[in-house]
């Protein structure tokens, strides 16, 4: 597909995911049509595009659809590959790239989840426990990824900041409405700068919503899901 | 402490009946690299894969200049990355790369997992299982029926792809039969089924493979220790 062919994001802006693909469109300054879905009934192109899953994000390039955001970031990099690269050149940073968005996917995301759905204080004391030991771990990583550099990518943003990054403010979000620190001083210093220096990098700053935007979206969704599953 | 003197840059920590562990011995001898293998004796988990994979304990790890590697198709990535030379797993063009990672972590989340599941559970939540698998299966079944070639890689190469779910090929029988449970059915997967014979026979891949009556062994034991955990 030549670099010129269109492209369409499918997303709903509040999806982490979805922020990951514009992102990195993004930070190759390739324009693109943002297509919001509405999450309650699936467009016929959604449902076209990735059967498979009926997920957002879908990249649409050209005629061709790219579906899970890690692939779709890496896709963008191996087609727009001119500077500045998203992945890192070197294929062991590479590889520590790809394990620690791996983790935050398939480990760290799920416990973030279970914040909300945990019954009782003790039960949301242990995930959120769960939740800040991956953050050290991710402290240890940036500390080890950055080599002194602004971003786990070094000077400029990276894969790894954008797998990680887009969390943040869904992060924001738990934190306000549970009272808690997630990303604090103690624990995750770097964190919590990086946290602060990726959310105002230009490629991130328009597509990463406000706290408050998000944190009413949040009582929304929240207040559904209630309704559909009532206590017993 | 027996000290491994390590005869070459590259190391594999594995376990003789990982299909993880596998993939990656897969990979390093279809590129023609030479290393050292270190046998895990699980359960037990030794100082040296906790040292070397402390996030998730588990094989395979791969050393390379004394820096670890963790999770098997991060790993295959990593060594097609490193070793250029061919066979290239994952195809040049940013489509083929994209599609091939997208199927290999399906296969892993929605058949590999989920043919687990099936072979530890029982009763209701077991044909829950294997109807699952047997859906999940008829989008490789189509994708290979896409490709009208021997592998997912070509008519001749072993890709990403097919080390991904090279399980299938001598795995999933074991599973099967500790499972008690029926999935590859060749009536309706004749292109997997014929993937498989290709694959097995490969010059490569034919002398990996581990013991059937072995395998059987070690499943049905491990079958026992997960049980629990899906009822």
């Amino acid at each position: 597909m030549a670099e010129s062919s269109e492209v369409k994001v499918l997303g709903a802006w509040p999806s982490p995911f979805v922020m990951r693909a514009r992102i990195a469109l993004n930070i190759k300054q390739v324009n693109y049509a943002f297509l919001e879905e509405n999450l309650g009934e699936k467009s016929e192109l959604l449902l076209k595009s990735n059967p498979v899953h009926k997920k957002v994000p879908v990249l649409i390039h050209g005629d061709k659809p790219i579906c899970e955001s890690l692939i779709i970031v890496q896709y963008i990099d191996d087609v727009w590959s001119s500077a500045p690269s998203i992945l890192p050149s070197d294929p062991y940073d590479r590889a520590i790239a790809r394990f620690w968005a791996a983790y935050l996917d398939e480990k760290w995301y799920p416990s973030m989840k279970g914040i909300a759905t945990a019954q009782g204080e003790e039960a949301k004391k242990a995930v959120v426990d769960q939740v800040v030991e991956g953050f050290v771990m991710l402290e240890e990583a940036f500390v080890k990824c950055s080599k002194g550099k602004p971003f786990f990518g070094g000077d400029q943003i990276g894969y790894l900041d954008i797998a990680f990054g887009c969390f943040l403010g869904w992060i924001r979000v738990t934190e306000k409405f549970n009272g808690i620190k997630l990303i604090d001083q103690a624990k995750t210093p770097q964190l919590l700068k990086w946290a602060d220096r990726f959310c105002q990098h230009p490629a991130v700053n328009g597509v990463m919503p406000e706290t408050e935007k998000l944190a009413e979206f949040a009582k929304i969704l929240m207040a559904k899901m209630r309704a559909a599953n009532p206590p017993n | 402490m027996a000290s491994k003197v390590v005869k070459k840059g590259v190391k594999l920590i594995g376990a003789w009946d990982s299909p993880f562990g596998k993939r990656v011995e897969w990979a390093l001898k279809l590129k023609g690299i030479d290393y050292d293998y270190v046998e895990e004796d699980l359960p037990k988990k030794s100082p040296l894969l906790l040292q070397l994979n402390p996030v998730y304990k588990k094989v395979p790890v791969l050393v390379h200049h004394q820096k670890p590697i963790a999770e098997s198709l991060i790993i295959l990535q990593y060594i097609d990355d490193t070793w250029k030379h061919n066979p290239n797993f994952l195809p040049l063009d940013p489509h083929g790369r994209a599609t091939a990672r997208f199927w290999a972590q399906f296969s892993d989340d929605k058949v590999l997992r989920t043919t687990m599941t099936a072979m530890c559970s029982e009763g209701e939540k077991k044909e829950e299982a294997v109807k699952s698998v047997r859906t999940a299966m008829e989008y490789i079944e189509g994708e290979l029926n896409k490709e009208g070639k021997k592998f997912f890689g070509g008519e001749d190469s072993i890709g990403y792809l097919d080390i991904a779910i090279g399980w299938i090929s001598h795995w999933l029988p074991v599973w099967e039969e500790v499972g008690s449970m029926t999935i590859l059915d060749p009536i309706k997967f004749p292109a997997i089924t014929a993937w498989t014979a290709n694959f097995t026979s490969h010059p490569v891949i034919k002398h990996s493979l581990p013991p059937h009556d072995k395998m059987l062994v070690s499943f049905h034991r491990l079958r026992k220790v997960l049980a629990p955990m899906f009822t």
